[in-house]
């Protein structure tokens, strides 16, 4: 029997009951304003004319000369007001939470992105807003910490656990169970309890919906390959959604694969035989990274978005009847394809979305030049820079023999 | 021993004795194994009906700073689910015969394998398991599991939960029901909402279950107070706090709940 609030066996509901009816009513509004044409219009109407919406669709000419083989296009979502995706649901959240009545949102930001988003949407449409975010993160991703201040949210810094995106969540749980009556946890990814992971991808979806006509538009034809970044994973699941059916679309969602699977720092649910297993985080059955006992394990990745122990349900639930396929790139792998892409196309890509680079740059040489592969570029890289910098002197002290600088590396 | 008969007659008693039940909740391997063994040995001698064994668990997040903090040591000492289920068998060794029942997070039991678990906890003497991140919509094969060895599942409601909801969860636990007193995470409070009662009330008119109250009830005096109303009263955050913050833990705990005890008697007979 599959439920209503489950893909498959992956998802439901496995939360303090003090939530359950808000949860129920969550369910009750995302359903509603779904049908309600006022609800989509304005939606659309701020995706338009704030978001700057429909995103482009850009052809990385050299990108694709230099890989050799498939065309690559990148979708632009790095050009979204406030530098990501991650806009597009949480204005479509906050439309609700006002819909709902509820004067105050609260978020957790792993990368800063989603907490940035959410700050934004609070601003746009006279909400308080308070955002979780860990320690570690706030420390590395200091800029958006900044933005979120200007924006009028009030950043908590979280100093349980690993003091990264998992510890976040679990802070703004605690608030929201505090807090329920008047207030809505603004969710930044597709996880979580039911409607979250649901209601997240359909805020999302028009991601895939403009990318599968602009790729029809300016390439001629469906990609071969759709490929994202997943941490949660609602970039992908916004441009896989519109594929589904595509059954000749290959869907690739790339995990952080931080120092290497057998170093034991990654985020690669999927991709660990031992500790990525079937289990429940934050509302939902899905993959998980833990201890042999069931702990929540540590994860690591150079990118802060993509640093969580759980996946989104739904990629587990593709991922069990084939429709998608999961990979992962490692911290190195993706520091390089940030460099790639700034130096041949001159994009910085969010570090995140440098994972779903590298995977493109792995995938072009297996496809002829008629063949599209099509690349969500989630978000943009300005956030990061710090980091890669710090990443690159390391390297470059620890590696004596150097490496090409012009971009132009030998194909492996 | 029937495990959830037991536990309907730890409220019997404590009915008899004009009085409500009084329910401890400790988490294992709280400072140390050893220690946490000793207190809870000293707390089912000093006045607790029942007692609550908390399983630690990396994510609590139903859990305010007391009990994070607490279980979070006990991560550090190496407690695992089965370090949790030989305690129950150590207990039992010690003599310990009043109901005990494990609490903790849905994953590490799911993890063990919910059949393994259940035999495990009912053969080495647990009465009853709470699980507050599993509403009855997903317990469904660990309720059954239960209900083949005869361990109590009991679930929880809260002050958000509508009527006609409290009905269902109710019709779904066993042994009793766990009323949730605030909106909010556990943890120690200066003072309880002023709709507690009405929603005691509410919970007392839809249920002929024991109503055991939890989550803030921190002092004695509430203790007495809100002991009027309910069948049972949980104390948790308090308890760590005294055993956190005294440097003969033993004494103080059993001294604490002897305390919580003796304000129980007293509140009935007001």
């Amino acid at each position: 029997m599959t439920e209503r609030t489950k893909f498959g066996t992956f998802g439901g509901q496995y939360v303090p009951e003090v939530l359950m009816p808000a949860l129920t009513e969550l369910e009750v509004a995302y359903q509603q304003a779904f049908t309600d044409p006022t609800f989509l219009k304005e939606f659309e109407h701020l995706l338009r004319t704030y978001v700057g919406r429909p995103t482009p669709l850009t052809f990385a000419k050299r990108l694709s000369d230099h890989c050799g083989g498939a065309r690559i296009y990148l979708k632009r979502e790095d050009l979204a007001h406030s530098g990501a995706h991650k806009i597009n649901n949480a204005l479509g959240q906050a439309l609700l939470a006002k819909r709902m009545g509820k004067q105050r949102v609260i978020a957790e930001t792993g990368a800063g992105q989603h907490g940035v988003a959410t700050a934004t949407a609070a601003a746009l449409l006279g909400l308080e807003c308070v955002i979780y975010m860990g320690e570690v993160d706030m420390e590395r991703q200091k800029p958006n910490v900044l933005r979120m201040n200007l924006l009028g949210a009030e950043v908590r810094p979280v100093t349980s656990g690993s003091r990264t995106l998992k510890d976040a969540i679990n802070e703004a749980i605690r608030d929201w169970v505090t807090n329920v009556r008047n207030t809505h946890y603004l969710l930044g990814s597709a996880l979580g309890p039911y409607p979250y992971p649901q209601m997240v991808r359909d805020f999302q979806a028009v991601i895939g919906t403009e990318a599968r006509q602009q790729t029809l538009d300016q390439a001629g034809v469906l990609p071969s390959a759709v490929i994202a970044c997943v941490g949660g994973g609602s970039n992908a699941i916004g441009i896989f959604s519109a594929f589904l059916q595509d059954q000749d679309v290959r869907l690739i969602g790339v995990e952080a694969g931080g120092g290497g699977i057998e170093s034991g720092r990654h985020a690669s649910r999927f991709a660990d035989p031992h500790r990525g297993r079937l289990g429940v985080l934050h509302g939902t059955m899905t993959y998980v990274l833990q201890d042999e006992y069931g702990q929540i394990a540590e994860t690591h990745s150079v990118s802060a978005g993509l640093d969580y122990p759980a996946v989104g349900p739904q990629h587990a639930f593709l991922r069990s009847i084939g429709r998608a396929e999961y990979t992962y790139a490692t911290d190195a792998e993706a520091l390089e394809a940030f460099q790639l892409l700034a130096r041949l196309e001159g994009v910085l890509p969010a570090l995140e979305s440098a994972h779903a680079i590298a995977e493109a740059v792995k995938q072009a040489p297996r496809y002829t030049a008629g063949q599209v592969l099509l690349v969500n570029l989630s978000g943009r890289g300005d956030k990061d820079l710090d980091t890669v910098l710090q990443a690159l002197s390391k390297n470059e002290s620890s590696n004596q023999n150097g490496r090409s600088s012009d971009g132009h590396h030998p194909k492996h | 021993m029937d495990t959830i008969q037991s536990i309907e007659k730890a409220f019997e008693f404590a009915r008899f004795q004009n009085r409500a039940a009084l329910m401890p909740y400790f988490t294992i391997g709280y400072p140390d194994l050893l220690t946490s063994l000793a207190i809870v040995q000293a707390i089912a001698e000093s006045g607790a009906d029942l007692i609550e064994l908390g399983i630690p668990f990396s994510d609590p997040l139903a859990d305010g700073p007391t009990i994070q903090h607490s279980t979070q040591v006990a991560l550090q000492n190496g407690v695992t689910l089965e370090t949790c289920l030989r305690f129950v068998e150590q207990l039992r060794q010690k003599g310990v015969t009043i109901p005990l029942l494990l609490m903790g997070y849905y994953n590490p039991i799911f993890s063990y394998g919910e059949e393994r678990f259940v035999q495990l906890a009912s053969g080495n003497g647990a009465q009853g398991v709470i699980i507050p991140d599993l509403p009855p919509e997903e317990a469904g094969e660990l309720r059954r599991a239960c209900e083949r060895v005869g361990l109590a599942m009991v679930h929880l409601v809260a002050p958000t939960t509508p009527q006609q909801r409290i009905r269902f969860i109710a019709e779904r636990s066993r042994g009793f029901l766990y009323v949730v007193s605030v909106t909010g995470v556990t943890g120690a409070r200066q003072s309880l909402p002023p709709q507690l009662l009405d929603f005691i009330q509410e919970v007392r008119s839809v249920t002929s279950l024991p109503l055991a109250l939890g989550f803030g009830v921190s002092t004695p005096e509430q203790a007495a107070t809100y002991g009027h109303y309910v069948d049972g009263v949980i104390v948790g955050s308090a308890l760590i706090d005294v055993v956190r913050r005294s440097e003969h833990p033993l004494q103080e705990a059993a001294a604490f709940i002897q305390a919580m005890h003796k304000a129980l008697e007293n509140g009935r007979s007001l």
